[in-house]
C-alpha cells in the first residue's frame, strides 16, 4: 500500500506547486516604494518645455502618477479610462512622460486628449527609475502625506480606479479637503 | 593546425567583443572598467527579466548602466550603487538574492535537496543490501 502512497502523495504536491506557480502573477514586480514618501521630482512641462514642473507643488492633497509614452502601446489602450477618470475630478492626474520624445508626445495629447493636469518630460528617464519603473504604464496613487500608497502595472481602466484607488484615499480621510 | 587553432581563438575573442553592449569601454582606467563589468552583471534588467543590464539591449538597462557609470563616476561604493537599484527595484533586480529570512529556503534548498536524496538513497541501498540474491545467473559479490 505505502508503495502507491508515496509517489502519489509525491505527484500531488507536486502538481499543486506547479498549478499555483502557473497561476501566481510572476509579471507584476511588488514596488519597494509603496508606503515611501512619492520621489520628489523637477521636470519640463511637455506642454511647455520652458516651464518646470515639481511635484512639491501638489502637496497636501492626494494625486496620481501615471507614467505614459507616446510609444507605449499599452498607454493607448488606458487612455480612453484616463480621460474618463480626469472627467469624474476626484483627484489630479500627472502624467510622467517617460523616455519620449517633445513632438511625439505633445501631438498625442492633442490627437487623443489630454486627462492630466500637467505632464512632465523626462527624456533620459531618471525619474522614471526613481519610480521602480520597469514598464509603461504604470500608475501610482499618492496620499495627502505624499506617501505613495499604491501602485498599478497595467493600463487602468475605470473599474480599477473605483475598487483600487479611490478606497485608498477615503481610508486616509483625505477626501473632501 | 597551429593556423586553425590560432584563428578559433580569435573567433572567440571577436565573439567575446560582440557580445559587449556598449561599443566603447566606459571607463579608461581598466580597474574601474573591471569593477563596472563586475557591477552590471548583478544587476537584473527588469524589462527582459532573465537577462543582466550587462546583457540586455533594452532601453531600460541601457538607462540603468548609464546610472551604474555616473554612480561610478561620482565615487560612490558597490554597496551603494546596489542599494540604490535596491530602493527602486526591490531585491529582485539583485541577480545574486541576499541572505535574508524570506531566501533562506532558496540558499538551503541545495543542502536539503541533497540531505533528502542522500536519505533516501541510504534507506534504498540499506534494503536493497538485506535482501537475499535472486538471480541465479549473477552469482554476485560475495560469491564464489
Amino acid at each position: 500500500m505505502l508503495r502507491f502512497i508515496i509517489p502519489i502523495g509525491l505527484f500531488v504536491a507536486l502538481a499543486v506547486f506547479l498549478l499555483i506557480g502557473l497561476r501566481r502573477d510572476k509579471e507584476t514586480l511588488p514596488s519597494p516604494l509603496i508606503g515611501k514618501p512619492v520621489p520628489q521630482f523637477e521636470l519640463p512641462r511637455v506642454d511647455d518645455p520652458s516651464q518646470k514642473f515639481s511635484n512639491r507643488e501638489l502637496a497636501g492633497k492626494p494625486y496620481v502618477v501615471n507614467i505614459w509614452g507616446s510609444w507605449c502601446v499599452a498607454c493607448r489602450e488606458e487612455h480612453a479610462a484616463l480621460m474618463q477618470i480626469a472627467q469624474r475630478g476626484e483627484m489630479p492626474l500627472v502624467g510622467l512622460n517617460w523616455k519620449d520624445e517633445l513632438p511625439l508626445a505633445q501631438r498625442w495629447l492633442q490627437a487623443l486628449g489630454n486627462p492630466y493636469v500637467v505632464s512632465a518630460f523626462d527624456p533620459e528617464g531618471n525619474v522614471g527609475i526613481d519610480f521602480g519603473a520597469y514598464g509603461a504604464p504604470e500608475t501610482f496613487l499618492v496620499d495627502a502625506h505624499g506617501i505613495i500608497v499604491y501602485k498599478f502595472v497595467s493600463p487602468m481602466t475605470v473599474e480599477v480606479w473605483e475598487r483600487e484607488f479611490l478606497p485608498r484615499v477615503k481610508q486616509g480621510g483625505v477626501q473632501g479637503e | 593546425m597551429k593556423a586553425l587553432f590560432a584563428m578559433m581563438i580569435a573567433a572567440l575573442l571577436w565573439m567575446q567583443l560582440a557580445l559587449a553592449i556598449d561599443t566603447a569601454p566606459a571607463f579608461a582606467d581598466p580597474a574601474q572598467q573591471a569593477r563596472y563589468d563586475r557591477v552590471i552583471r548583478e544587476l537584473r534588467c527588469l524589462q527582459c527579466r532573465s537577462e543582466t543590464i550587462a546583457d540586455s539591449n533594452a532601453p531600460l538597462a541601457a538607462d540603468l548602466r548609464r546610472q551604474v557609470r555616473e554612480m561610478m563616476a561620482a565615487g560612490k561604493s558597490d554597496q551603494e550603487i546596489f542599494q540604490h537599484m535596491v530602493d527602486r527595484y526591490g531585491d529582485y533586480v539583485l541577480y545574486k538574492p541576499p541572505l535574508v529570512a524570506r531566501t533562506l529556503l532558496l540558499w538551503g534548498a541545495p543542502i536539503l535537496l541533497l540531505l533528502g536524496g542522500g536519505a533516501i538513497a541510504a534507506f534504498v541501498i540499506a534494503r536493497k543490501s538485506h535482501l537475499p540474491d535472486t538471480d541465479p545467473a549473477d552469482p554476485g559479490l560475495g560469491a564464489s
